[in-house]
């Protein structure tokens, strides 16, 4: 069976500017995907050339096997039953909430065409609201008409455009996670495009970061947190800290920390210097240890406390430590290290 | 960055976009015609009529043209600032019946109250009359002031531009954060000081791009200042175009017009731009208003509704009566038909700006390139422009081609084409176009902004087809613009009188043109049913403008 959608060396040019550049990727039908990265890196614009609106200037789209886009030839976006979600949620002032749902069932009787906006509301917990006008609604409750508005058709792929900015904040991952749960019972395939990496890590199966134009890793979220491709995901997801190391003969790294394995991102040999990716979550804290630090920073997160520690050289390393582990700027703390195996970027 | 091309919703026009926009441009520089060829008079060599009214009338058009833009800028500060203030800040009995009722006196044109006005106190008026039969006084007994003079006509127009500021600064005065006042007060300054220290300051950008709107006005003015025998530019323009004959002087003296006009919208464009700025509340709180004693509810309520009163109640009451007097006289078939005129012409012009202005706004939403932008600022920009050097700008150049074309086809055929523009209605619906075009294209594009590129989308994403968008997004989202642009430019019309008098058909007569044609006779009384028709009619948008006031009050205390 063919994918459910294959991007193949896609670009999307604007005027002279180049904003994807030779993308590539696949998704299996009931995977959630997602599109992650800062504003400007092209991730709307790549979902809007899944949509239909924006053609390619090089490489192909197949939905479902079915070749959709290729320089030249852009398949209207009404003809490629694709569902879209806008940041905006664009519902339509003038129809209610059933109407609104039913704008794209054609074909089919006005008695199915209910049954299935009954059965999408009961889906999202909103029964009883289809005679209700959008702007009745609360942020929360029109966002989710917008998406069954989009799913109502059964589309080969939903793609959802920042459908949570427009949200309070508080809103987004409690949304986040029902939306998840409410696309995997229907089964639908689905890519998000969001800058938020918490929205990615509860919403999607598989996540790309893009970064000018480029798509740097196409991942699980644990290995985009643990196992970046490049610096830019490094530095774009999570927090960490990069510390310098040198090369041993044998491939190990040698650090302040001591020596450690390493994921090497590229060619290199004994002497070499790098630089070392740690986590917070990658330094433990543990009175036992003889390797102390001393805390420069720190930040009170209920149940954690974020402690900017400072090797002697100057360095300044991040550890998440439980909360009653309370301790004063200034003091020594002992930690160790909870990998033996980083990622080594070219120092 | 996203090129706005792509969000064209017809894809088998999108090779024709050029086309588009050349369309939308030719359109709008079509429209801007009038204004060129009248500022092209700027670098004319002056004739020797030129000469002839700058050592004589000149000086009398520009001081009586500049103190009557004093007067009524002092009029509409005094009366719209203070009621607005009052409706929007304080609490007093009938505030809430104020708020809309103050914006009535929009309804009246000012050659209307002007000539009410004149029939109440002139010299054989009611009002004279009864002052001469309780005291016994005879002619010359006793001083009353002279209403048909320039301060009488600053007057006329102060009491029924005043809305303009009324509601710009109103509407400032009510964006302010209630917190910038209460911080006022916790510093211990009363109403007053807060008034003048903290709101009066922050509302001035609104307040002098009302005040740009109501000098415009002013500006446009013939019907008053002429009523009044007043010699100000429009009526200078009037005098060398039909008593001098002389059409480049005419053009001239329109010209000069013209470039106090600009002088006024840019005035208006930056205290706009500033007002913005001093747009100190995100969020529209819920207005705890000073609650007056009685005392000051008394002052309050005589204000509001002295402006109500004189600006409307009055001039409106005193119609109404003329006119049920003198109902057996004037209801005949000529006024049925001057309804019927005035109607095909109000009805054909706003038909018509409502097609352009769809036209120019969805090339706006389609491509914003700079042309197409320009194309719909170029076109726009009719509205503040006086009817009468519009009429000037349409005469001349139609005129032009007429007899271009009338030599051409004598010379041709041996026969005569005779005026096919000119002096027809289609030079007069078109200088209708040229000046209330803005009008429509104002209430479409703003009915456009609210259907956002992402409904057409979605709408697509749904698999709908660009044709079906229109008829189920589009035709159902804009209903309600589409009537009030056809509704606001229809009264436009219906108000217009300078260039109707100049470009309308010998022996077409509408409503403004009778109403002011009997008034000039001194027929007052007659002239009412068409002078109330106009206000009736007049009142229509003044109700569409006070249900959005309304409902944005309720939308707030939501």
């Amino acid at each position: 069976m063919p994918n459910q959608l294959e991007v193949r060396h896609a670009s999307v040019r604007y005027g002279r500017q180049v904003v994807v550049d030779d993308v590539s990727f696949e998704l299996e039908s009931g995977v959630i995907g997602c599109l992650l990265g800062p504003s400007g890196c092209g991730k709307t614009s790549l979902l809007r050339a899944i949509a239909g609106f924006e053609p390619l200037v090089h490489g192909e789209i197949l939905l479902h096997g079915r070749q959709v886009s290729r320089p030249g030839h852009t398949l209207a976006p009404e003809k490629r039953r694709v569902g879209m979600v806008f940041q905006d949620f664009a519902l339509y002032p003038h129809l209610t909430v059933g109407e609104n749902v039913v704008f794209g069932l054609r074909g089919i009787s006005g008695k199915s065409q209910r049954q299935r906006v009954g059965e999408l509301l009961v889906l999202v917990g909103l029964s009883g609201l289809e005679d209700k006008y959008p702007h009745q609604l609360s942020g929360g409750q029109q966002q989710r008409i917008a998406l069954i508005r989009a799913m109502a058709p059964r589309p080969e792929i939903l793609l959802l455009d920042e459908p949570f900015s427009g949200l309070d904040v508080e809103l987004r991952e409690q949304l986040a996670g029902e939306v998840r749960a409410i696309l995997k019972r229907e089964g639908v395939t689905a890519i998000l495009v969001t800058h938020d990496q918490l929205e990615a890590f509860a919403l999607a199966d598989i996540i790309g970061v893009l970064g000018s134009g480029r798509l740097r890793q196409w991942d699980s979220g644990y290995h985009i947190y643990h196992r970046p491709a490049d610096r830019f995901v490094a530095e774009f997801v999570g927090q960490g800290a990069m510390i310098p190391g040198r090369v041993l003969a044998g491939g190990r790294i040698e650090s302040a920390l001591g020596t450690m394995s390493a994921d090497f991102k590229q060619q290199h040999q004994a002497g070499d210097s790098v630089e070392l990716l740690l986590r917070p979550d990658d330094i433990i804290h543990d009175d036992e240890s003889d390797f102390k630090l001393k805390i420069v920073g720190k930040v009170f997160q209920g149940a954690e406390y974020l402690y900017t520690l400072s090797l002697d050289d100057g360095t300044e390393l991040l550890c998440l430590v439980q909360s009653h582990h309370d301790h004063a700027v200034g003091e020594r703390i002992g930690v160790r290290l909870a990998v033996d195996h980083v990622v080594a970027f070219p120092g | 960055m996203r090129p706005t091309a792509s969000r064209f919703p017809w894809p088998h026009l999108s090779i024709r976009l050029n086309g588009w926009s050349v369309t939308v441009l030719s359109l709008a520089l079509l429209l801007a015609v009038p204004v060129i060829v009248v500022l092209s008079y700027l670098f004319e060599p002056a004739g020797e009529v030129w000469r002839h009214l700058a050592d004589t009338v000149l000086r009398d058009y520009v001081i009586n043209s500049l103190l009557l833009m004093v007067g009524v800028a002092i009029g509409v500060l005094l009366l719209g600032v203070s009621t607005a203030w009052l409706t929007s800040m304080c609490q007093f009995p009938g505030r809430s019946v104020f708020e809309w009722a103050l914006l009535l006196p929009m309804a009246i044109p000012a050659y209307i109250i002007a000539y009410t006005y004149t029939g109440l106190f002139d010299f054989a008026g009611p009002v004279q009359t009864m002052i001469r039969e309780w005291t016994g006084w005879g002619y010359g007994d006793y001083w009353f002031p002279e209403i048909r003079s320039i301060e009488g006509a600053a007057l006329m127009l102060a009491l029924v531009l005043y809305p303009y500021v009324y509601l710009l600064s109103r509407a400032a005065f009510l964006g302010q954060s209630i917190c910038v006042l209460d911080v006022s007060r916790t510093l211990g300054n009363g109403p007053w000081r807060t008034f003048f220290s903290v709101a009066l300051p922050l509302a001035r950008p609104a307040i002098v791009a009302g005040l740009s709107l109501a000098l415009m006005e002013t500006l446009a003015d013939y019907g008053t200042v002429q009523y009044f025998g007043v010699s100000t530019f429009t009526t200078g323009i009037f005098r060398t175009w039909y008593g001098l004959n002389n059409a480049a002087a005419a053009a001239q003296l329109s010209a000069m017009l013209l470039l106090v006009v600009f002088a006024l919208i840019i005035l208006e464009k930056i205290s706009r731009k500033q007002a913005r700025y001093h747009h100190t509340s995100q969020r529209h709180q819920a207005l705890t208003r000073f609650e007056l004693n009685a005392r000051q509810s008394v002052m309050a309520f005589l204000i509001c509704s002295g402006a109500l009163f004189f600006g409307f109640i009055l001039p409106a009451g005193q119609l109404l009566w003329w006119a049920l007097t003198t109902a057996e006289e004037n209801l005949d078939s000529r006024f049925l038909n001057l309804i019927t005129h005035t109607i095909v012409l109000a009805g054909t012009a706003s038909l018509l700006a409502l097609m352009l202005a769809l036209l120019l706004g969805y090339g706006k939403r389609q491509q914003k390139s700079w042309s197409t932008l320009f194309a719909v600022r170029l076109a726009g920009m009719g509205y503040a422009i006086p009817g009468t050097v519009i009429a000037i700008g349409v005469m001349i150049p139609f005129a032009a081609f007429d007899n271009a074309l009338d030599s051409w086809a004598r010379e041709q055929f041996g026969w005569s084409t005779g005026l096919l523009l000119s002096g027809t209605l289609i030079a007069l619906v078109f200088a209708y176009l040229v000046r209330f075009l803005a009008v429509s294209l104002q209430t479409v594009e703003a009915g456009l902004g609210k259907i956002r590129p992402t409904m057409d989308e979605v709408a697509r994403s749904l698999g709908t087809g660009s044709g079906e968008i229109v008829r189920r997004v589009h035709i159902p989202m804009l209903k309600g613009s589409l009537l009030t642009a056809l509704l606001l430019v229809f009264v436009d019309v219906l108000k217009e009188l300078p260039a109707t008098l100049i470009l309308r058909p010998f022996n077409y007569n509408t409503l403004a043109v009778r109403a002011y044609e009997l008034a000039s006779d001194e027929r007052l009384a007659d002239a009412s049913y068409a002078a109330l028709t106009i206000v009736a009619v007049g009142i229509l948008p003044v109700i569409l403008l006070s249900r959005t006031i309304t409902r944005s009050r309720h939308a707030k205390s939501a």
